[in-house]
């Protein structure tokens, strides 16, 4: 079944085929057709994933890696890249989620859509066309084909955010999110550039992951570190960190749907994924590692303090998805790569759940405005209050999503955060500091979060006559929001951490793919030290000093890696004493608590303190409620200058300059011409003159000459 | 004499002349039947010239299908034509536009159609002869050649500043030809003082061993020349113009054709003829190439015309174009090439689109439009097509050739390559924001609300191209296949006559240091 992976991207781009060619006249005749075609395809990529996902589990750990190469895309001299899919248990994990999620959000949008004549089939164009494009990113065995995905899953962010393209907002807001993310692409490209020459240098012209992770001890560091930091400048954009998160706040004017498959659960969190990914890349720059981590621990912090003044319901969970996306980088940057990725898969599920359970309630408030001809904001919480009754599933897995998300013990952010936390706190890269930035914004997340549910859920409906007409949404959208609430209940239970008497089941399901893990980079060390003990005897009598430094650097990394995997040795043991693992979790948990209780006090029980809050510190609320003013600032500094230099560019330069010089010397021709022109003036008289004159002017010369 | 046994490229190559001869005969009232005509002979041609690219050896980079007869025996004039895998796709590309511009002109010309036609089947058979050109005047003919019509093309059928468009595209680039004309003459006469032998043949003068000197000016010759016409800046500011004023199937042309001449120029005939000075060039053309990316992403940036934009985006594309070239590696060399005819697809079909606008709208400002996706949808899909091909997103074509590009420029001027990259950035800021401005945002312009989406007619002019940019997108290995001997033989007869150069220089100025210490030393022991 390996063999037919290409089957999993295929069946996508055959949804997309079909409804993007004669969607409009499918949807004419039929318009169930086109969610049958669309979730139809996906659900056949979720069966062939399934199935090679099973067959995966049969083999022995150290075997559980297969290449399948479809055809030759690029070739060029040394240039040779594939499209080409790797079954690992990485791709593979990634691939179950996304695709899964995927599935189930598709049949959301079944619903959802419901009332978008014209464009329903457009819709799941773009969807499918997202699927092939993030299925495309994360089956890849290349960075090549990867970057495919990448952009991708760009475009279709861009398609999906400006869906409702009308409202300038919206395109505007789609462009926003291209635009950045180019940014992002910028780099990545750099860097792949960087890693293609670097080790080119050597004869292993290749971006085939496992050539390249085989060969990265070639690398020197700081080539290495560059590489890594191109690349993480690749995912602050991709998956929303400082600098380069703008977008993704924005991007929630795409519809609900999207900003739960795309802006929450997948898409975002590939940077993560492809920081994984890369991990042995990154274990050999410390530099890389460190800004990583604390780049997403003052993103986790940043986003969550925006996201407690916001009214928008949608915009808050954006906040979240950044906040959260901080704490996944936090834990890569500290070496726990499989908690980041764990997290990813946590976080995919309560996020999921938690959008799409507000894409229910705005579905909830938009129908009841429609019927009252209302056109207030849907989305604003403000407008909100006491859907507990109105609408019950909604109400109940949205509130499993929200404890998920704030980390309260027994659901599955729990634990996916609380090792973060920890690694965090304890890992060799890790810092007190790194640990506290992260409880801190757990705590306030907790408290954001719940402040949502009580706006929400809670206390009297505030939508005036519309709120008789607000009632549950259609079993297509509950029937996915139940499943998603039972996966982000239990979906913990698949790594739960030694010290709670689990056995991580999930990180030693990754272990394969992680450098330290499996003891790949101490065989890689291994061979460097067969390569260098190669280069002393060659070198010997002649340059043995080089050559011993060259020894002394092998040595080093065979020490660095031997150190590398004592230190998941140690972790699994547990160096770190027991209690302060303990010790941590209450505190992180308590500040959860403490969050939930704030949040209880300021919007059930005194309800006027959150206004007169605001009022005594107006500074800050405007602050946070303006985002920092960060939009404000890249106009100011980036946007306004580049339009002005553009400007400058052709109105000066172009025509001011080069333009000028043209139609100058133009018009110097035609004053020549124009004076040349009265020599033929077609008077005999003055022809007879030039011929006198110029005779005299020959004898005069002819004359002197000869004195 | 040649893999098919009967002279096809001289056939595709005067067979539009004769469908110009047919039109003559045809009245010219007759509108329907002309362009019936026309279209039937641009798609015969494009169909003879098809098993061109069957019969195409990849294996080797000699020159397949030649003709060669001898034309003035004294002058060492030859009629001396063939193709390798640098003409091979440019040539192809040439006969493929060539209907999609007779069917994009249909309703979009309505005065003097027949010598429109006659125009445009003309300026065909002078490209084809440019591209597959082996002799110095023979090229120079069809090179100065594809000037009248195209003088016409934009100077009866263009805008309304069509005259003076017209004429600073003539002046600009027949100034540029005439430094190219002196330069052919004086090779001419170097290599008969250096052989005894007369003679314009390319493949001849390529082995001519040139004083680094006169190497130098005869190049800077040429690549004026040919800089002009790519444009690289800053000799770009007639082609603005020049596509603003021209009509649809004119801005197609020169998008699509007469832009490669320049770059195919400089491949064909500046560098093979001038090794050393190309080398020697090279950091400047780089950098020239990377300010053109980056000054026309930005001009593109805040124009208020569609065309205009799409115009200066062409300076920014070709500038990736001369880069790759200049990065003297195979990706380099090999994207430089497949960017050449992806530019051809995506701007020629970003042409066609603004055309179509125009001819319902009679405007190309952006302001003027606003929300036409809701009224357009077939048109809004094409347009999208084309401006992720533009910007080179990954499974279009552009991505391919910027892709090689980059990686090839990286490999020998990083840091040229770095700007570059940045150019992505502005060239998706460029095209989206135009993208956005005309096809998003609220449908407020009543004109606009009744406009009609695409008819079959214009459907046909843009599927093909539309195909091609993901044909060429996901599966370029057919296309480059076809390049890489003559790419590989360009770079091997560079390389070696490089180094050949280098160490003549090396030599002769070590033989001048010898003749300084010699003197030196009879002055000391005259001295003595």
């Amino acid at each position: 079944m390996f063999d037919y992976i290409w089957l999993v991207p295929v069946f996508p781009a055959i949804g997309v085929l079909i409804n993007g060619l004669l969607g409009r006249r499918i949807e004419a005749i039929n318009k169930n057709l086109i969610h049958w075609i669309a979730c139809g395809v996906i659900a056949l990529s979720f069966i062939v994933t399934c199935t090679i996902f099973y067959q995966l589990l049969q083999l022995p750990a150290a075997e559980r890696l297969h290449q399948v190469t479809c055809f030759t895309w690029i070739h060029s001299g040394v240039l040779k890249t594939y499209v080409a899919y790797q079954i690992d248990p990485l791709s593979m994990m990634m691939a179950m989620f996304v695709i899964g999620i995927g599935f189930l959000i598709h049949v959301y949008s079944i619903g959802y859509m419901d009332g978008d004549p014209g464009r329903y089939y457009r819709f799941f164009v773009y969807l499918n066309l997202f699927m092939f494009s993030m299925i495309n990113l994360i089956l890849a065995n290349n960075y090549l084909l990867m970057f495919l995905g990448w952009e991708g899953v760009g475009l279709c962010s861009y398609l999906l955010i400006g869906f409702w393209f009308e409202e300038e907002a919206n395109a505007v807001a789609g462009k926003k999110a291209f635009i950045t993310n180019r940014v992002g692409d910028f780099a990545f490209l750099i860097g792949m550039f960087l890693l293609f020459t670097g080790l080119g240098e050597h004869g292993v012209w290749s971006l085939q992951f496992d050539k390249v992770f085989t060969h990265v001890h070639l690398l020197t560091s700081s080539q290495a570190t560059a590489i890594c930091l191109l690349f993480f400048i690749g995912c602050t954009a991709k998956s929303a960190q400082i600098p380069l998160y703008v977008w993704l706040p924005d991007a929630m004017a795409g519809p609900t749907p999207v900003s739960a498959l795309i802006h929450a659960a997948t898409m975002v969190t590939s940077g993560v994924y492809m920081i994984t990914r890369s991990n042995i890349l990154f274990s050999m720059s410390p530099l890389a590692m460190g800004v990583v981590a604390t780049v997403g621990a003052m993103t986790a912090l940043f986003a969550a303090s925006i996201g407690l003044v916001q009214n928008d319901i949608k915009k808050v969970l954006a906040y979240s998805t950044v906040s959260q996306l901080g704490y996944m980088f936090l834990g890569l940057g500290v070496g726990a790569f499989a908690a980041g990725m764990f997290h990813v898969l946590t976080h995919a599920f309560f996020k999921a759940l938690l959008f799409l359970g507000s894409g229910a309630v705005i579905h909830s408030m938009h129908h009841a405005y429609h019927k009252v001809h209302s056109h207030d904001d849907a989305q604003d919480m403000r407008n909100m209050g006491g859907l507990r009754s109105k609408t019950p599933i909604t109400y109940w897995t949205f509130l499993i999503g929200t404890l998920a998300i704030s980390g309260i013990p027994g659901f599955s952010g729990f634990f996916s955060k609380d090792e973060i936390l920890w690694q965090a706190y304890s890992s060799p890269q890790g810092h007190w500091l790194l640990w506290l930035i992260g409880a801190v914004a757990a705590g306030m997340t907790a408290f954001y979060m719940f402040r949502l549910v009580f706006m929400t859920f809670f206390n009297d409906c505030r939508a005036g006559e519309a709120a008789e007409h607000i009632h549950e949404s259609p079993a297509t959208m509950t029937v996915p929001l139940c499943v998603l609430a039972f996966l982000a209940a239990v979906g913990g239970y698949l790594g739960v951490p030694h010290a709670l008497g689990g056995s991580n089941l999930f990180e030693h399901f990754l272990e394969p793919i992680m450098g330290m893990g499996d003891g790949k980079l101490l065989q890689d060390a291994a061979t460097a030290v067969a390569h260098g003990a190669h280069h002393v005897v060659h070198a010997a009598g002649e340059t043995m000093h080089a050559a011993a430094g060259h020894v002394a650097e092998t040595v080093h990394t065979a020490a660095h890696a031997a150190a590398g995997h004592a230190e998941v040795e140690a972790h699994h043991g547990g160096h770190q004493p027991l209690w302060l693992e303990y010790l941590l979790m209450v505190i992180s948990v308590a500040l959860a608590c403490g969050g939930i209780f704030i949040a209880y006090m300021l919007y059930i029980v005194k309800r006027e303190i959150p206004a007169a809050l605001a009022e005594k510190y107006a500074f800050i609320h405007r602050l946070l409620l303006n985002k920092w003013y960060i939009d404000e600032l890249y106009d100011v500094v980036i946007i306004s200058p580049l339009r002005g230099f553009s400007y400058f560019l052709w109105k000066g330069i172009d025509v001011g300059v080069v333009d000028y010089i043209v139609n100058g010397v133009a018009r110097i021709v035609g004053w020549g011409s124009t004076a040349v022109r009265y020599m033929q003036s077609g008077y005999v008289q003055s022809y007879a003159v030039s011929v006198v004159f110029g005779t005299v002017v020959l004898l005069a010369y002819y004359f002197l000459k000869a004195l | 004499m040649n893999e098919l046994g009967f002279p096809i490229i001289s056939l595709v190559t005067f067979f539009p002349i004769f469908g110009a001869l047919v039109l003559m005969f045809i009245d010219k009232e007759a509108k329907d039947t002309l362009r019936g005509t026309a279209m039937v002979f641009a798609m015969i041609e494009f169909f003879i010239s098809l098993p061109i690219i069957f019969a195409f050896q990849s294996g080797t980079a000699d020159m397949q299908f030649v003709e060669r007869y001898t034309w003035v025996k004294s002058a060492g004039l030859s009629y001396y034509i063939g193709l390798d895998g640098i003409s091979l796709w440019i040539f192809m590309l040439t006969t493929f536009l060539t209907p999609i511009c007779v069917l994009c002109s249909w309703t979009y010309i309505q005065k003097r159609v027949k010598e429109f036609m006659i125009c445009l089947l003309l300026l065909e058979t002078a490209m084809l002869g440019a591209l597959v050109s082996l002799d110095l005047i023979l090229f120079y003919i069809f090179w100065e050649l594809m000037l009248i019509p195209m003088y016409f093309l934009i100077g009866v059928w263009g805008g309304d500043n069509r005259i003076y468009a017209a004429v600073k595209f003539f002046i600009y680039t027949a100034a540029g030809s005439v430094f190219m004309l002196l330069s052919i003459f004086f090779l001419y006469y170097l290599n008969h003082k250096m052989t005894g032998v007369y003679t314009f043949d390319l493949l001849e003068l390529y082995k001519l061993n040139i004083p680094v000197a006169t190497q130098f000016w005869l190049c800077l010759a040429f690549f004026v020349s040919f800089a002009i016409k790519v444009p690289m800046f800053p000799l770009h500011t007639w082609l603005p113009d020049a596509h603003v004023q021209a009509p649809t199937a004119g801005s197609v042309i020169l998008a699509g054709v007469l832009l490669k001449m320049g770059t195919y120029g400089f491949m064909r005939f500046a560098i093979p003829l001038f090794p050393y000075a190309s080398n020697q060039f090279t950091p400047v053309i780089a950098t020239l190439a990377v300010v053109g990316i980056i000054y026309g992403a930005l001009v593109a940036l805040i124009q208020p015309d569609m065309k205009k934009l799409v115009a200066y985006s062409s300076v920014s594309h070709l500038g990736y174009v001369m880069l790759g070239i200049f990065a003297f590696n195979m990706q380099g060399v090999e994207g430089g090439l497949y960017q050449m005819l992806n530019h051809g697809v995506s701007t020629g079909a970003l042409f066609l689109i603004v055309g179509m606008l125009y001819e319902r709208r009679h405007t190309r400002m952006i302001k003027d439009f606003g929300g036409i996706a809701k009224v357009m949808p077939v048109f809004a899909t094409f347009f999208m097509i084309m401006t992720l091909s533009s910007i080179a997103v990954p499974g279009t074509n552009g991505f391919v050739g910027e892709f090689m590009i980059l990686v090839g420029a990286f490999r020998s001027l990083p840091m040229h390559a770095v700007f570059a990259t940045s150019g992505a950035i502005l060239g998706a800021l460029y095209m989206l924001w135009m993208y956005q401005r005309v096809m998003f945002q609220p449908l407020d312009n009543e004109k606009n609300k009744v406009l009609k989406d695409l008819n079959v007619r214009e459907i046909v002019t843009l599927l093909p191209l539309a195909i091609l940019v993901f044909v060429m997108g996901f599966f370029p290995g057919y296309f480059i296949n076809k390049m890489n001997a003559s790419c590989e033989h360009f770079l091997k007869t560079y390389d070696q006559q490089v180094a050949m150069y280098k160490q003549q220089v090396e030599d002769s100025s070590q033989a001048k240091l010898a003749q300084v210490m010699s003197a030196n030393q009879l002055k000391s022991t005259l001295s003595d």
